[in-house]
């Protein structure tokens, strides 16, 4: 229900600057994500966000107020840590119902029922009594974001809250997050990952972070399709964007072309390029031919269902046309 | 070859057997004797034996007619409560400060509160006393809790600030964010983890101040404000020439009886993992 903008952000721990002036608009009921590798500051956006850690410099504004100093619990925002936090010494009911009971005025009846309501919505109402030891991990997460809903924010902040499980549960995990903000689409949400898979299917929108900088806003297909630098490109989309620079480049009037796996065709003869096929890997559905061609990376080709090639095969490829992404000496896109 | 082994696996178990034993009878036969002692009367005392032969209360009796030995161990019993108390409160809260808060000069703080306690009782005697005397409580039971509180503080909060420091800090964050100020952070969320660190520290902080005798002989002068092990050492007998051993013994076996109940009590109480399940791990 909040609207959040950061002009000018900047934090430093002593003498390093960790972030290095961010202007920011998250819009009211938006899932944002903050994307990038680790140390690009992502989580220490977060938390100056949060309130855990103070603004070096820049204003902080929801709603258009400057929060700068105002402390976390009076920002309106809940927090989902990626260790859980729960409190270990009280049960499933008490972690949930603890901020409550912090405030005054709220009565005990009252945070019954916001407590079973949250319990409700993630299926956790049958461990209510429980301790955080007897859960298991997707449990006490689980537990974690029923704890942020009974708070009933405005701005649901989460640091990276699938990366301590496992792959499966991770999956399961992220619908429900992602269910959760359509139940909830009055709530703002920021979620901070590394992993580009959570960033493309949660977002409305996207941040791209990187040396505490931003990159790239956009929601995940204008990241897919446009985007402004080669580090975005190489960051979003898997497998990875291939990137041909040097004399390939040249008959296209760039530094550096871009072209993702999936929109590479294998011709016959002729073609744009052609490589020495050094591995692949084939997933069911769709399969990989890893190409050794004089480039930094091998070339990634995705391929419909499985297929045949094998290692030492000589083939030839050709590029989508209106798929390539051309990048000057700057790393920069050229329109 | 398998006799041989089994005739060395053999005299290693009896050798370990009989160093146990060893140990055990060093450190126990001296409270035995004792309570052996405090059951007999009269002449028997003088007589050496190592097993029970005569059974008599008289002793025991005796402590509690004879002058203000029950008012001492009410004294001491005031004394270290009040010096546990005071102890815990103040060094849970300077561990959250050492451990927690970030500021200039802590990790000096820290080494200057652990060099305190390198200072022997003997050097700050004098000094203390005239603390005590400036302060107005001397021969006052807060004489005692002053500077028994004095020096239990340094082994307290290091050990609780040690302990503090690994308690995940996400948990700290969590309670602020749902709007908990330091004082609930520290009562409600690291209290209840820290309770095997604080039952260890202030069992030793009870220990230390119902065993100190240097600092109760010396700031005490009353049979009414002194405290147990003075009041033992200070029991006279009929006649200048008599040592009463009998009623000796049966004091500090009374003396003896609180501590090992309190370690016993909460022996129990230490239940370590106590912040399993918080977060990953």
């Amino acid at each position: 229900m909040a609207s959040i903008e950061l002009r000018n952000i900047r934090k430093a721990f002593g003498a390093v600057e960790v972030i290095k002036g961010v202007d920011l608009q998250v819009r009211k009921g938006e899932f944002m994500v903050f994307v990038g590798p680790s140390g690009c500051g992502k989580s220490t956006l977060l938390r100056l966000i949060s309130g855990l850690e103070d603004i070096t410099s820049g204003e902080m504004l929801f709603d258009g107020k400057v929060v700068n100093s105002l402390a976390p619990s009076k920002r309106g925002i809940a927090m989902v840590f990626q260790s859980y936090a729960l409190y270990p010494h009280m049960t499933v009911y008490e972690n949930m119902a603890f901020g409550l009971t912090l405030e005054k005025g709220t009565s005990k009846d009252e945070i019954r029922k916001r407590v079973e309501r949250a319990a409700d919505m993630l299926q956790i109402g049958q461990y209510l009594d429980r301790l955080p030891k007897q859960l298991s991990g997707g449990q006490r997460q689980r537990v974690a974001i029923g704890r942020a809903i009974t708070r009933d924010p405005k701005v649901f902040l989460f640091d990276e809250p699938l990366s301590n499980l496992d792959a499966a549960l991770r999956v399961a995990t992220r619908i429900e997050i992602a269910k959760l903000h359509e139940e909830m689409n009055n709530v703002t949400m920021i979620y901070v990952t590394h992993d580009q898979v959570e960033a493309m299917t949660l977002a409305d929108r996207i941040c791209v972070l990187r040396d505490g900088l931003v990159e790239q806003v956009g929601t995940p297909m204008e990241l897919y399709e446009t985007p402004n630098s080669v580090f975005v490109a190489g960051f979003i989309g898997s497998p990875k964007m291939n990137f041909i620079s040097g004399d390939k480049a040249k008959p296209f009037n760039a530094e550096t072309v871009g072209i993702r796996g999936e929109h590479i065709t294998i011709v016959p003869s002729g073609g744009t390029w052609s490589g020495t096929v050094i591995h692949t890997e084939n997933l069911g559905a769709d399969s990989y031919v890893y190409l050794e061609m004089g480039t930094e990376e091998p070339v990634v080709v995705r391929l419909e269902g499985a297929n045949s090639y094998k290692s030492g095969d000589t083939v030839h490829i050709s590029p989508m046309e209106g798929k390539i992404h051309r990048f000057d000496g700057a790393g920069k896109p050229i329109l | 070859m398998g006799a041989t082994i089994d005739l060395w696996k053999i005299a290693k178990t009896i050798m370990f057997y009989a160093v146990v034993v060893f140990i055990v009878v060093v450190s126990v036969f001296p409270f035995y004797y004792a309570i052996l002692t405090s059951f007999k009367s009269g002449t028997d005392i003088f007589r050496v034996s190592y097993w029970p032969v005569s059974f008599s209360f008289d002793n025991y009796t005796a402590v509690f007619n004879q002058g203000s030995f029950p008012r001492n161990l009410l004294n001491s019993v005031f004394v270290a409560s009040v010096t546990v108390i005071l102890a815990l409160f103040m060094a849970v809260t300077a561990a959250f400060a050492l451990s927690r808060v970030r500021f200039r000069g802590r990790g000096f703080l820290l080494m200057v509160i652990l060099a305190v306690s390198m200072f022997p009782q003997i050097a700050v005697l004098a000094g203390l006393f005239e603390v005590i005397r400036f302060l107005g409580i001397y021969n006052t039971p807060w004489a005692l809790i002053f500077s028994y509180t004095i020096f239990t503080l340094p082994f307290t909060v290091w050990v609780l600030t040690t302990f503090m420091r690994d308690l995940p800090i996400e948990i700290e964050e969590a309670a602020i964010v749902d709007g908990a100020t330091p004082w609930v952070i520290i009562t409600r969320v690291f209290m209840p983890l820290m309770w095997p660190a604080l039952v260890t520290t202030g069992l030793l902080a009870f220990i230390g101040a119902w065993n100190e005798f240097l600092f109760a002989l010396t700031f005490t002068s009353s049979n009414d404000t002194r405290t147990v092990p003075v009041a033992i050492a200070l029991l006279s007998g009929g006649s200048q020439y008599e040592i009463p051993w009998g009623i000796i013994m049966a004091a500090s076996v009374i003396v003896t009886v609180p501590l090992v109940v309190l370690v016993l009590i909460f022996q129990r109480k230490i239940v370590s993992g106590l912040t399993a399940g918080g977060v990953k791990g």
